[in-house]
């Protein structure tokens, strides 16, 4: 009996199973580095890192935390496009239905949480790099992506927040909005507006300024969800991953973790 | 009871919070020599021990406890878009502490001759698989825990459907903006929500240039960076996280102040009476009308922005600053002190406004520039 192979066994060694994992269970230390040299997904990470690097109190892995956020929200996002539409008609009770009426009704709640969580996650991750002095050279120029992600964090969670379309979300974006309309030169409120003028024609005004551009009108109304939606599903998570994947790249390129010498 | 929850009232107002936290700060993140004596005199390194981290979460939790048995403090801090930054108030002592601890003993390390705790063998590395992806595997199954826990017990708000016609009071803008928002009390808002916003991202990714000191890279430590993270501190703890506590929980209808423990009063009524610079020099100190001229009208609050931008600069450089205007060459000393004036503007600002009701330097609404 006891050299009969049980089934796991016995599938660790298919075609299948060798097929998908080259390198086999990672026991010997040869197989443990071609895991994750082999991996498209682990070789992210180099193969070796001195010890410091995998400790949790010198990284508090909150870099790693704010990218499996960042998934989260994606699957969680994807899930809840299914039943929401970004009109003025149904948007609201597209929300309501979510609770109600969809089964195991908690991807809101997990989209929401998670996304400010991903704001505090990003905030403490800059943290732990300034405190460690990590954007000291050669890291400067992957510190200066950093802020441009944080930027856009906060962007994704400021168009996301319109989205559900009641008093919160609406008077929220409201706020926002009327600070564009006083940005200088190109708001119709701004310092500088009015030079932008030939006679009596003010090429800024309500009708074309920069939160006109932002709102897609005058006020919080439909094309301003529609624009929205747009730019938290697809374009700024676009801009997202372009600069994800710098910032990773940049982490190896720039000598890996940063430690003292 | 009653007492307790006055005295913590009061004690929250913006011009007592903000000026205790302005004055104590830096005797706990000490800029120089001086402030470092005090620190270790009045005991303020005990802060980042292990007793320390136990007594300050546990006082933070017995406030909150304590606090939530209030029908006013709970209607405010349980509103479930606010419990995050209630999480936050924890989450940021807690990082604090983490890092300032590994910081004094790398201090201590380092002023007695050793390598920080950080240091290892640069030969003796250790393999990802599996010391690495185990801690990133548990971490994140702690975290989607944390994540399902808090969505199951906790529901996402949703109010009345979005009406145009009814304006709530306040209409507070994200959280994580609220920030800004308190900023537009004292600045108009091509200041407050556009300048500024630009200025502070543009200054965040100007620092690996404007840092020129090669100490403490890789490692924590604060002794030889204590300017570099006094200044983050300042910004980040003070004027981001402390102004997005006071948006959150303490500004009430009218973008009134509200105490944790007090009602909010649509009715409070506050004495609007700010003034502007040429009123104050014009009316008030010549006892003459306002000029008609408009530069006339505000030559001195220009002088005043303009002197600020351009006076500071070079005396900086001459005394306090020396060593850095030495190092960062005109350009990146330009850069690095008109980030800090701007920073510092702010905080002026607020105690122009609380001493003088000054509302603004320059007041030409005719152009919208108002500072």
């Amino acid at each position: 009996m006891s050299d009969k192979k049980n089934i796991f066994e016995r599938f660790g060694e298919s075609q299948v199973w060798k097929s998908i994992f080259r390198s086999g269970v990672p026991r010997t230390r040869r197989q443990r580095m071609m895991s994750v040299l082999n991996s498209v997904f682990l070789h992210l990470h180099p193969v070796r890192l001195p010890r410091h690097a995998v400790k949790l109190k010198f990284t508090w892995c909150m870099g790693g935390l704010t990218f499996f956020l960042f998934l989260v929200l994606t699957i969680s996002g994807i899930l809840l496009m299914f039943y929401y539409r970004p009109t003025a008609e149904y948007a609201y009770t597209d929300i309501i239905d979510l609770r109600e009426q969809v089964p195991l009704g908690i991807m809101r709640e997990i989209h929401r949480w998670g996304a400010h969580a991903m704001v505090i996650t990003t905030w403490l991750h800059m943290f732990r790099v300034f405190m460690t002095g990590s954007y000291k050279p050669p890291r400067e120029f992957n510190w200066s992506i950093g802020v441009l992600l944080l930027v856009l964090t906060l962007l994704l969670s400021f168009t996301g927040y319109l989205l559900p379309w009641d008093q919160l979300a609406m008077w929220a974006i409201t706020v926002g909005g009327n600070m564009a309309r006083a940005t200088p030169f190109v708001g119709h409120e701004g310092p500088g507006a009015a030079l932008l003028s030939i006679g009596d024609i003010n090429f800024i005004n309500m009708g074309a300024d920069a939160k006109f551009a932002l709102l897609g009108g005058r006020f919080v109304g439909e094309a301003a969800l529609l624009r929205f939606y747009v730019l938290h599903c697809i374009g700024l998570p676009f801009v997202v991953m372009i600069l994800m994947a710098v910032h990773f790249w940049r982490v190896r390129k720039d000598g890996g973790i940063s430690g003292p010498t | 009871m009653e007492s307790f929850k006055d005295f913590i009232d009061f004690l929250t107002q913006p011009t007592l919070m903000l000026t205790l936290s302005m004055v104590t700060f830096p005797f706990f993140f000490p800029i120089n020599d001086w402030f470092e004596k005090w620190n270790r005199r009045l005991r303020l390194n005990l802060l980042w021990t292990n007793a320390g981290l136990v007594v300050v979460m546990l006082g933070l939790a017995l406030f909150f406890v304590v606090g939530v048995q209030d029908a006013e403090f709970r209607l405010i801090m349980l509103k479930p878009d606010n419990v995050p930054i209630v999480g936050l108030i924890f989450l940021v002592y807690f990082f604090m502490w983490v890092s300032m601890k590994q910081a004094s003993d790398n201090d201590a390390r380092l002023s007695s001759g050793k390598k920080p705790n950080e240091y290892h063998d640069p030969d003796e590395k250790v393999l990802v698989w599996p010391d690495l992806v185990y801690v990133e595997f548990i971490s994140l199954i702690l975290c989607m825990c944390l994540l399902l826990v808090w969505s199951i017990g906790l529901e996402a708000p949703l109010e009345e459907p979005a009406n145009p016609a009814a304006t709530p009071n306040p209409s507070k803008a994200p959280w994580y903006f609220l920030g800004l928002q308190e900023m537009l009390v004292y600045f108009d808002p091509w200041l407050a929500g556009v300048v500024f916003p630009t200025i502070i991202i543009f200054g965040l990714m100007a620092i690996p240039y404007l840092d020129k000191n090669p100490e403490g890279s890789g490692y924590y430590q604060f002794k030889n960076r204590r300017l570099a993270i006094s200044i983050y501190m300042f910004g980040w703890i003070i004027l981001w996280v402390l102004l997005i506590i006071i948006g959150t929980f303490l500004r009430g209808p009218n973008w009134n102040f509200f105490g944790p423990f007090e009602y909010w009063d649509i009715h409070k009524l506050e004495p609007l009476t700010n003034i502007n610079l040429s009123e104050i020099i014009y009316i008030k100190l010549f006892n003459t009308g306002l000029p008609s001229n408009i530069f006339l009208r505000e030559l001195f609050g220009f002088i005043v922005v303009f002197g600020y931008f351009l006076v500071f600069p070079p005396l900086l450089a001459k005394t306090v600053l020396k060593r850095l205007y030495l190092q960062l060459g005109n350009f990146g000393y330009g850069v690095f002190v008109f980030l800090l004036l701007c920073m510092l503007s702010l905080p002026i600002k607020m105690y122009l406004r609380w001493i003088f009701n000054l509302k603004y330097l320059i007041a030409i609404p005719e152009y919208f520039f108002n500072i």
